[in-house]
C-alpha cells in the first residue's frame, strides 16, 4: 500500500504550520484548494483561519460538495479552531450564508472565548497523553454542547476543547502553532495512517 | 508571545482590507476578507487632502467592530505609543503603526512588547523588518507606496527583504557579522533567519494593490497575505473586485482561475506613477 498523502486545507490560514507538523511526523503532505487536489489525498486538516472566509472559498472553489462527500465515506479530518467551526453540526454567531459540515455533534459558538485581547494560552490535559499539552486559543470558538456520540479528550474550564467522534477530531485552539505535534500523531494513528518514521 | 504571533498565522492566504464605513466592512466580510483595516480616509485620500493623518475616531471603529465578526485592525501614527493604548482598550484585534499616517516621533518607534494587542509594521528593506520585530512587531508587510494603485514599490520592498533572506541563508558565520552591520539589526535576528531561512514573523504584502493580478504577484513574490487599501473601494465595482482579488490570493499560482477571476471587474483605480510624487511626498519615506 503506498504511503498515505495527509491534505492540508489550504483555501486561507494556518495551512503552511500543519504541513511543517505533519511533515515532522515523517508524512507525505499536500496543500488542498481545487476538488483536484483533494482526489489526491487519504485524510485532511482544517487550519485555523477566518472561517467565514474559508466557507466562502469553499464555494467559489467548488469544494464544498466534493469534500461534504469524502466527509460523508469516512475520509478522516482534523479541524482546528475555524476548522472545527467548519466541521461541527451547529455554529453560533456565524454568518447567515456560512455552511459547515456537521460532522461531528457539537454545538459551537464561533469567537466564543471573545476578541483577540482576550485569546490565551495555557496547558492542559489530554486523554491518552502523559504529560499536559500546551494549547494556545486565538480568538477560539467555544464549544456549548456535545451530543451522545462525541469522545471529549481534553477540557478547559469544564468546556471541552479537544473531542472526537469516528473519523472527526477537532480541536478550539491551535496545536499547529506550537513544536510539540503529538496531537497530529494522535490523529493521524486514531485513523491508521501509521508514519513513515513508524514504519523504517 | 504565541497568542500575539499566532494571529498573523491565522490570516496567511488572506486578504485584509481598508475600509471608511461599516457598510464596506460588511461588502468585505462578504466578500471573504479575513480582516478589516479601519480608518477614516483611505491612502488615496489622505494622499490628496494632505494635513495631518491621525488615529480613527474611537465612535467609527467601534462601529465597524459591531458590523463584522472577522478581525478588525487599526493604523496609529508612528511612535505615538497613547494612540495605541487606545486602541487596546477598544479592543481592537491588530495594531498598524502606519507610515500612512503623520508620524508622530522622528526618531522611535513604538515599545510594541508593552502591548498585548499585537502589531503589524511597515517595512522596505529587511534591515528594517528586524529593527521593528525587535521592537516586538507581530507581523511585517511591505510598505510598497500606499494610496497609488502601483504595485512596483512593494514588489521592490519585497524583492529586498526575501532577496536578503536567501542571501543570509548562505552566509558563513563571519558574514553574519557583516550582515547585522550593513542592515543595523540586531545580530541574533540575523543569526536566527541564517538557520530557519525566514523572518521571525509572517511577511504580507502592501501598498499598491489594485487587481487579482497584483495579489497574486506579491504571493507568488513571496508574501503571504496581502492588504489592498485603497484599490478595493477606489475602483469602479468594489464587491465584485473584492471577490476576485480573495480568489486570486488563495490560488496565486493557478493561471486558470487567475484569468476566470480578472474578467469583466470595470476599471480599477486609476493609479499615480512613482515619477509623479515628491520624494517628500512618499508615504514609504517615513519610519527608521
Amino acid at each position: 500500500m503506498p504511503a498515505p498523502v495527509i491534505g492540508v486545507l489550504a483555501l486561507q490560514g494556518a495551512f503552511a504550520a500543519h504541513e511543517d507538523a505533519l511533515r515532522g511526523l515523517g508524512v507525505a503532505t499536500r496543500q488542498v484548494r481545487t476538488p483536484a487536489d483533494l482526489a489526491q489525498v487519504d485524510a485532511l486538516v482544517m487550519p485555523g483561519g477566518e472561517s467565514t472566509t474559508m466557507s466562502r472559498l469553499l464555494r467559489t472553489s467548488h469544494m464544498y460538495q466534493p469534500l461534504a462527500d469524502r466527509l460523508g465515506s469516512g475520509m478522516p479530518v482534523f479541524g482546528t479552531c475555524a476548522g472545527m467551526i467548519l466541521l461541527a453540526t451547529e455554529v453560533i454567531d456565524g454568518r447567515p450564508d456560512q455552511r459547515s459540515f456537521g460532522v461531528i455533534d457539537l454545538t459551537v459558538r464561533r469567537n466564543g472565548y471573545g476578541r483577540q485581547v482576550d485569546s490565551f494560552e495555557t496547558d492542559i490535559e489530554v486523554r491518552g497523553l502523559a504529560t499536559p499539552f500546551h494549547a494556545v486559543f486565538i480568538r477560539a470558538p467555544k464549544v456549548m454542547a456535545t451530543g451522545a456520540a462525541v469522545e471529549v479528550l481534553a477540557v478547559h474550564d469544564d468546556v471541552p476543547v479537544l473531542a472526537q467522534q469516528a473519523h472527526v477530531m477537532v480541536a478550539s485552539f491551535h496545536p499547529e502553532i506550537t513544536p510539540d505535534a503529538r496531537l497530529h500523531r494522535m490523529f493521524l494513528e486514531h485513523n491508521g495512517l501509521s508514519t513513515e518514521k513508524e514504519r523504517a | 508571545m504565541q497568542v500575539k504571533r499566532g494571529l498573523a498565522e491565522m490570516m496567511k492566504g488572506g486578504v485584509i482590507m481598508d475600509v471608511v464605513t461599516a457598510d464596506q466592512a460588511k461588502i468585505a466580510e462578504d466578500a471573504g476578507a479575513c480582516a478589516v483595516m479601519a480608518l477614516e480616509r483611505v491612502p488615496a485620500d489622505i494622499r490628496r487632502d494632505g494635513g495631518v493623518s491621525r488615529m480613527s475616531d474611537p465612535e467609527m471603529i467601534e462601529g465597524i467592530k459591531a458590523a463584522v465578526t472577522i478581525p478588525v485592525m487599526a493604523k496609529v501614527r508612528i511612535g505615538h505609543f497613547v494612540e495605541a493604548q487606545i486602541l487596546q482598550a477598544l479592543g481592537v484585534d491588530y495594531v498598524d503603526e502606519s507610515e500612512v499616517l503623520t508620524p508622530a516621533d522622528e526618531t522611535h518607534h513604538i515599545d510594541k512588547w508593552a502591548f498585548t494587542v499585537p502589531f503589524v509594521c511597515g517595512a522596505t528593506n529587511l534591515g528594517e523588518a528586524l529593527r521593528r520585530i525587535s521592537e516586538g512587531a507581530c507581523m511585517i508587510r511591505s510598505k510598497g507606496e500606499a494610496g497609488t494603485g502601483n504595485i512596483v514599490e512593494a514588489v521592490r520592498h519585497l524583492r529586498s527583504i526575501i532577496g536578503d533572506i536567501r542571501k543570509i541563508t548562505q552566509a558563513d558565520n563571519a558574514e553574519l557579522f557583516q550582515w547585522a552591520k550593513t542592515l543595523q539589526a540586531p545580530l541574533p535576528l540575523v543569526q536566527e533567519i541564517a538557520e530557519t531561512g525566514w523572518l521571525q514573523v509572517p511577511l504580507f504584502c502592501a501598498g499598491g494593490i489594485a487587481t487579482p493580478a497584483d495579489a497574486a504577484l506579491a504571493m507568488q513574490l513571496g508574501a503571504q497575505a496581502v492588504f489592498v487599501g485603497s484599490g478595493i473601494f477606489k475602483s469602479d465595482d468594489p464587491s465584485p473586485r473584492a471577490k476576485a482579488i480573495v480568489e486570486a490570493t488563495t490560488h496565486f499560482r493557478d493561471a486558470d482561475i487567475l484569468a476566470k477571476v480578472s474578467r469583466g471587474l470595470g476599471a480599477p483605480m486609476t493609479g499615480i506613477g512613482m515619477d509623479e510624487i515628491n520624494k517628500s511626498q512618499r508615504f514609504a519615506e517615513r519610519g527608521w
